[in-house]
């Protein structure tokens, strides 16, 4: 049986939906000349300023395409759903996006991001642009501690992100905002849990599949599976698993401030969302540490999968100013 | 002796797409078990990508053309991890018949072993990973020694090899002993590629 959505030919999907993003978001967001798949800040990117640029696979919204804006990302390398974009959407736009201190490409570590990124930051520095990459590894159920170079990056981006554009606006060298993200990246501890699978436009069938009554803690953002399936749980019971592998890798002293997103991973609705940031509030509270700030809502989804994930940062003074620093995004805003 | 012809190669390239269109899903549902689901997707885009650009090539192409046309539009039409392994593969099969404007036939198994070069070198893959690249090694080697049927018969033992592999690179790799029992889907699809060369070139 196939899924039900609201879309025309699934292969078009892509396009389809950046054609109304920019027709929504014409004031923030233009495209580069050639694949349609590159998205630019029009107010971003300056002379002696870093160009940021990060991007994906498509069905993450408003992750990639929704960070891009003057303080955040200079532009969007966009794939097509689940799939890393090839390297002509980087290539599209690094050009206009290096105001001559250099570009930082940032995104999730998959293998696919990884080489197709590769070929276009190794393309890129034959036209004499200086390219380096930072990769996002936030969440720890994708592999254990000592193995962290394999963890893959999820909703804990949109920290690690707004960090390095900070840092970007701020006009630091590209020394500089490279170390910031690294930075930003270490401190930022993300976990999902998955209670119903989604489905791709072009197959409109479930990528996996899980019982009525079951829900699967650690799962990735585009189905891979994670580190235990079991029943459904309470909110507070799921809450308090993923809060204590975030506290005990963090390593947090009591005082310390921390930034939070609870993030819905396509259907899941806000009053989940709430129900379990209540929880998340408590146990920081009772570890002793100060909630700087919360998002809670559609940051970072996998289509239309039920679930959510926990992200924590762990704030210092440094990331505090840099989280804190205005942005204006076609789908975030801090002001 | 047989020879290998441009349009032999256009026909070639338009067969794996073919067979990439008809096993897409069950290349998804493939994928869908240790990964992602969108591998069916993503070769099915990459090799219609492909044949659409050979379609516009200009009659007097060399092979080396065909294989360079195909790989770069493969590589822009998909992306995902497959474009650069693909691209890079026809790169290499591309240089290992430069200069020939006709192939002999037994060209066929220089292409293979090129484009299990290219596929080691891009993916950094070791044989054992569960990775296509367990797939192309075994069927090049065989390519070289006993032609189409030995390499057709050395991919699909491969392919239903890596169910006894536990995933090191990919997403995978995050499995760990999960990925045990279920065949890597990008092994599934390299044997589709391999039977669909050999179905035209053989």
């Amino acid at each position: 049986m196939k899924t039900k959505k609201i879309i025309n030919d699934g292969a078009n999907a892509v396009d389809e939906m950046l054609d109304g993003i920019l027709l929504a978001h014409g004031n923030i967001l233009r495209r580069a000349d050639g694949s349609g798949r590159a998205i630019i800040a029009k107010d971003g990117p300056r002379d002696g300023k870093v160009g940021l640029m990060i991007g994906g696979g498509s069905g993450h919204e408003p992750t990639f395409v929704g960070f891009v804006g003057r303080g955040l990302a200079d532009a969007a390398a966009i794939g097509n759903v689940f799939a890393s974009p090839p390297p002509d959407p980087a290539l599209e736009s690094v050009n206009e996006i290096n105001g001559g201190a250099g570009v930082l490409f940032m995104y999730g570590n998959y293998a696919g991001d990884v080489m197709n990124f590769d070929m276009a930051a190794e393309m890129a520095a034959m036209d004499d642009i200086e390219v380096r990459t930072v990769l996002t590894t936030d969440d720890i159920a994708s592999a254990p501690l000592d193995e962290i170079e394999k963890r893959r990056g999820v909703a804990g981006n949109f920290f690690i992100f707004k960090a390095a554009g900070a840092a970007a606006d701020e006009m630091m060298s590209l020394d500089e905002v490279e170390r910031v993200a690294r930075h930003a990246n270490a401190r930022t501890y993300t976990m999902g849990v998955a209670l119903s699978p989604c489905s791709l436009p072009q197959t409109r069938t479930f990528n996996f599949e899980l019982g009525p009554d079951e829900m699967e803690i650690g799962m990735g953002i585009h189905g891979e599976p994670g580190i235990e399936r079991g029943p459904l749980k309470t909110a507070d019971e799921i809450t308090d698993e993923i809060m204590d592998r975030i506290l005990s890798e963090m390593g947090a002293q009591v005082g310390d401030r921390v930034a939070v997103l609870v993030n819905s991973l396509g259907s899941t609705p806000l009053m989940e969302l709430y129900i379990m940031n209540r929880r998340v509030q408590a146990r920081l509270a009772e570890a002793g540490l100060e909630t700087h700030a919360t998002w809670v809502g559609n940051y970072c989804t996998s289509l239309e999968m039920a679930g959510a994930s926990i992200t924590v940062m762990h704030l210092d003074d440094e990331l505090t100013r840099l989280i804190d620093r205005p942005c204006e995004c076609a789908m975030f805003r801090v002001v | 002796m047989g020879t290998i012809t441009s349009a032999d190669l256009i026909a070639m390239l338009s067969a794996i797409a073919d067979t990439m269109d008809e096993n897409r899903d069950a290349l998804c549902a493939l994928d869908g078990e240790i990964g992602d689901g969108d591998h069916g997707v993503a070769m099915a885009l990459g090799f219609n990508a492909a044949r659409d650009a050979l379609a516009d090539l200009e009659a007097d192409a060399v092979p080396t053309q065909v294989l360079n046309t195909a790989a770069k539009a493969f590589l822009s039409g998909v992306g995902a991890s497959c474009g650069p392994l693909y691209a890079t593969a026809m790169m290499r099969a591309a240089a290992a018949v430069k200069g020939q404007d006709v192939l002999s036939s037994e060209d066929g198994s220089k292409l293979v072993a090129a484009m299990a070069e290219g596929i080691a070198h891009r993916g950094k893959a070791s044989v054992g990973d569960k990775t296509m690249l367990d797939v192309w090694h075994p069927a090049a080697e065989a390519a070289t020694e006993g032609g189409w049927s030995a390499a057709i018969k050395a991919a699909e033992d491969a392919a239903e090899g890596t169910k006894m592999m536990q995933a090191k690179l990919g997403r995978a790799a995050r499995l760990g002993e999960r990925s045990l029992g279920h065949m890597d889907p990008g092994a599934a699809s390299a044997v589709l590629v391999i039977k669909a060369m050999a179905s035209t070139l053989g």
